[in-house]
């Protein structure tokens, strides 16, 4: 029985990892290679602050559809809260509330964000009114008299608009701008001074926020335009360069000057706004194209997680990957590498460094390492402090590297931060045991291993097709269980084995 | 390549993935793995059991006890320190002699209590043992080898490597230190590996670097055909190795004493697989063999038998 055991087991997992897979390939017809072609993203505003018992308040606003853009399959998670959507000013808000609540809170809103061609509907824009700037005293004399300046420099709205962008943008040359900004201009004031002195002038304008439409961005930035009325037609610009060409990507989502979210009765409020290209759009297109009502497979899968939690997997479903990668290279190959998974974890920080600069990166660290280890070994100190001062000037020269080549203007140089130290450190260690014990080449060839293992794993696992398929058919984890559950029972030879042996067969 | 695999294949060569998969995770239970990894341990159950072993002078075991050293070692004119959990023959210190306060070890240097006392703060730290683990010392009688080996050997103590199976003892050879080892009879780092015919106790051709040598590269000397002393006393304090440890796969270390004849050195529970290179030959077949007749086998002098009949070279 035992003798089949294993046999039976992996045949298990093999039939049900295949048979998953081809049926949600062949039959759910899931897309096997990733389709950057799909116009459609996942939208998700994560808002999270500690409520101290009281009444609560939040008010976000929310995008709505517009020309480029549909809005659809919205959902707004909150456990306990009253929710209502308004508008306000022409924006969407959606507005919580709750008697009582206290402690640490979260809510999301997420909705799918498809390119829509509704094309020119020749919707009749209700021209809006002109606002009053709200200036007065000094600043309104400064406004006043930089319309006149301008308007004696320019020939029409557009010109008007970019010449007073490049004033505003050129802080110090002129007092009536410094006067108006303020003494810490941000861009986000010198849009709402754009505004003002417009209005001034007579133009019809507001700040518009909303964020780019991106593959995979955790932390999208909300960016901000600026908006005339003209001609029956809103127009876009870009407040620092004062370009007018309408980003593609661009999704408005209010507008006016308010924050993004406001929190009365709550406090330490942080919003995390996500973008993620919605590759189960494109899987559940193709499903319900095939007219199959949605069985419980498609619900249950990654694709219902939250944006960030997805990403999270995006890279731990990696793992298994070059786990048994370690595998084959340690059973069926015979390359002994230091530390049996560092090389996986070696592989995941070159996803975030790039191959070349990872290497740069991970010898230089292992090379100041083991130096002061070297060093370290004259002060004959015992393991743990050993250890631990080992690992504490391998963080701080990880700080100066990066410092160094932030400052040189190489941004790769930050994410040197993402190299597991404590491998690091553990590496350096049996490095340098090793090189005392069997001696420097020994201990220099089995570096190099480690190094070589994690750029093949890297290879494999930076592969978007790979990482395709492993998310969006997680089952195929279960074939590779199997087979690494057959590894376990391989007894043939390793193939550096065959070299060792050599001496017998001639 | 697939020619190399049929070839070894059919030599019986084992591979690391078979010996671990089907011999020592099989035959040799984890609890038991301490038993032959502290060698003091080993060293009490053979005693206990008895099985001659280098006489036990002193065992340090904490920093303070390093301050009874001169009394242990007053009465000694010659021993050799070792730590409890090292591998390959590290940290490992052998005293011959005595000038005036100083120790001369076997390399020819002199060193003084102090220098001692800090050899022995490092193998307490656990610099040689596995994992770096906190160790313990043991101040042993210092092994003199048979003249037989003089020819062959430098500096070290070389010993009889024994695997046994089930307590058949199925392939052996023995270790010559060369200077390139510095005096260590350890395989990685440079000592000679002989086959031992396991019928007659007869030295085969050697294996240095994983290439066939005939002469040891230090002495010049020859190193087949030179007869094993005790040979049939040898393979019957391996095959107890078995009972006395439980582990159904177990590499078996020996010395031979000039006058108190063979003594247990070490136990190894995953003995390397060197031992074919030396032997030319494949433990695959020998174990086989082995596992087809293990019921007809009942006591030390059948398994041991059994070996000297089937297993010649």
């Amino acid at each position: 029985m035992r003798k089949y055991h294993l046999q039976i087991l992996c045949t298990l997992l093999l039939v049900i990892g295949a048979g998953l897979f081809l049926y949600k390939a062949l039959i759910l017809h899931y897309p096997l290679s990733p389709d950057t072609q799909t116009d459609a993203w996942l939208l998700e505003y994560h808002p999270s602050f500690s409520a101290k018992g009281k009444p609560l308040k939040l008010s976000m606003f929310i995008p709505k559809s517009t020309q480029q853009f549909l809005i659809m399959d919205e959902s707004f998670i909150s456990r306990g809260f009253g929710l209502t959507t308004t508008y306000k000013d022409g924006n969407r808000q959606a507005v919580w509330s709750i008697r009582n609540a206290s402690g640490q809170q979260g809510l999301y809103y997420r909705a799918v964000v498809r390119r829509g061609n509704i094309g020119d509907t020749n919707e009749k824009i209700k021209p809006p009114e002109l606002k009053l700037s709200g200036l007065e005293g000094a600043d309104l004399e400064a406004a006043k008299s930089l319309v006149a300046d301008i308007r004696a420099k320019s020939a029409d709205t557009e010109s008007f608009l970019s010449t007073l962008l490049k004033r505003l943008n050129e802080t110090g040359s002129d007092t009536n701008i410094s006067l108006l900004l303020g003494k810490h201009p941000t861009s986000l004031k010198q849009a709402q001074v754009a505004v003002q002195i417009l209005s001034e002038a007579g133009i019809i304008s507001r700040v518009v926020f909303g964020v780019i439409l991106e593959d995979q961005s955790r932390n999208a930035p909300i960016i901000h335009r600026l908006e005339v009325y003209e001609n029956r037609n809103w127009k876009s610009f870009d407040v620092i360069t004062g370009d007018v060409s309408l980003l593609e990507n661009f999704l408005p989502c209010w507008r006016g000057l308010d924050p993004i979210v406001q929190l009365t009765g709550g406090e330490r409020l942080k919003t995390v706004v996500s973008v993620a290209r919605h590759q189960e759009a494109a899987v559940l297109a193709t499903v319900s194209g095939a007219q199959i009502t949605s069985p419980a497979i498609v619900k249950f899968s990654l694709f219902s997680l939250p944006i960030e939690t997805q990403s999270v997997y995006k890279v731990i479903l990696m793992i298994p990957i070059g786990a048994f990668l370690v595998t084959l290279f340690r059973n069926l190959v015979g390359m002994r590498t230091f530390g049996t998974f560092m090389p996986v974890l070696i592989a995941l920080a070159f996803r975030e460094t790039q191959l070349l600069w990872g290497l740069v990166f991970f010898t230089v660290l292992i090379a100041t390492g083991l130096t002061v280890r070297f060093y370290l070994e004259h002060l004959k100190l015992l393991l743990v402090p050993r250890l631990a001062s080992i690992l504490i000037v391998v963080i701080l020269f990880m700080a100066m590297l990066s410092v160094l080549t932030h400052m040189i203007g190489i941004e790769r140089g930050l994410s040197v931060a993402l190299f597991p130290m404590v491998i690091l450190t553990m590496t350096i260690e049996r490095m340098s045991i090793m090189w005392d014990e069997v001696g420097s080449y020994e201990s220099v060839k089995q570096g190099l291993n480690s190094l070589l293992v994690a750029a093949l794993i890297y290879g494999v696992i930076s592969n978007q097709i790979v990482g395709h398929l492993i998310f969006v058919f997680p089952e195929l984890l279960l074939i590779i269980l199997a087979l690494t559950l057959m590894l376990g029972r391989y007894t043939g030879y390793r193939l550096l084995e065959l070299k060792r042996f050599r001496a017998l067969v001639d | 390549m697939l020619e190399v695999v049929k070839k070894l294949a059919s030599l019986g060569i084992m591979g690391i993935n078979k010996r671990n998969a089907d011999y020592i995770s099989v035959y040799n239970p984890r609890k038991l793995f301490p038993l032959v990894d502290d060698k003091l341990k080993t060293k009490i159950l053979a005693e206990n059991a008895g099985l001659e072993v280098p006489k036990l002078y002193g065992v340090i075991e904490i920093q303070r006890q390093i301050r009874d050293l001169a009394s242990i070692l007053a009465p000694l004119t010659d021993f050799a320190i070792k730590p409890a959990c090292g591998s390959g023959g590290d940290g490992i210190l052998v005293v011959s002699g005595r000038v005036k306060d100083l120790f001369r070890t076997v390399n020819g240097q002199l060193l003084s209590l102090d220098e001692i006392s800090q050899h022995l703060t490092r193998l307490l730290s656990g610099v040689y043992s596995l994992g770096g683990r906190p160790d313990k010392i043991i101040i042993e009688y210092r092994v003199q080898f048979d003249p037989v080996f003089e020819r062959i050997s430098y500096l070290g103590v070389p010993d009889v490597r024994i695997i046994v199976f089930q307590g058949v003892p199925i392939m052996s050879m023995i270790r010559l230190p060369t200077r390139m080892s510095h005096g260590k009879a350890n395989l990685h780092k440079g000592a000679i590996g002989v086959g031992i015919c396991m019928a007659s106790g007869t030295t085969l051709k050697a294996v240095w670097k994983n290439s066939v040598v005939e002469e040891h590269p230090d002495t010049g000397n020859t190193v087949e055909g030179v007869n094993v002393p005790d040979w049939q006393k040898l393979l019957e304090i391996a095959s107890r190795c078995y009972q006395l440890t439980g582990l159904g796969y177990v590499g078996v270390d020996l010395v031979i004493d000039k006058d108190k004849g063979p003594l247990l050195l070490e136990l190894n529970a995953r003995p390397g697989l060197n031992i074919q290179i030396a032997n030319r030959a494949g433990l695959i077949s020998r174990l086989k063999l082995v596992e087809e007749n293990i019921n007809l086998l009942n006591t030390i002098e059948d398994k041991v038998r059994f070996a000297r009949e089937k297993f010649s070279s």
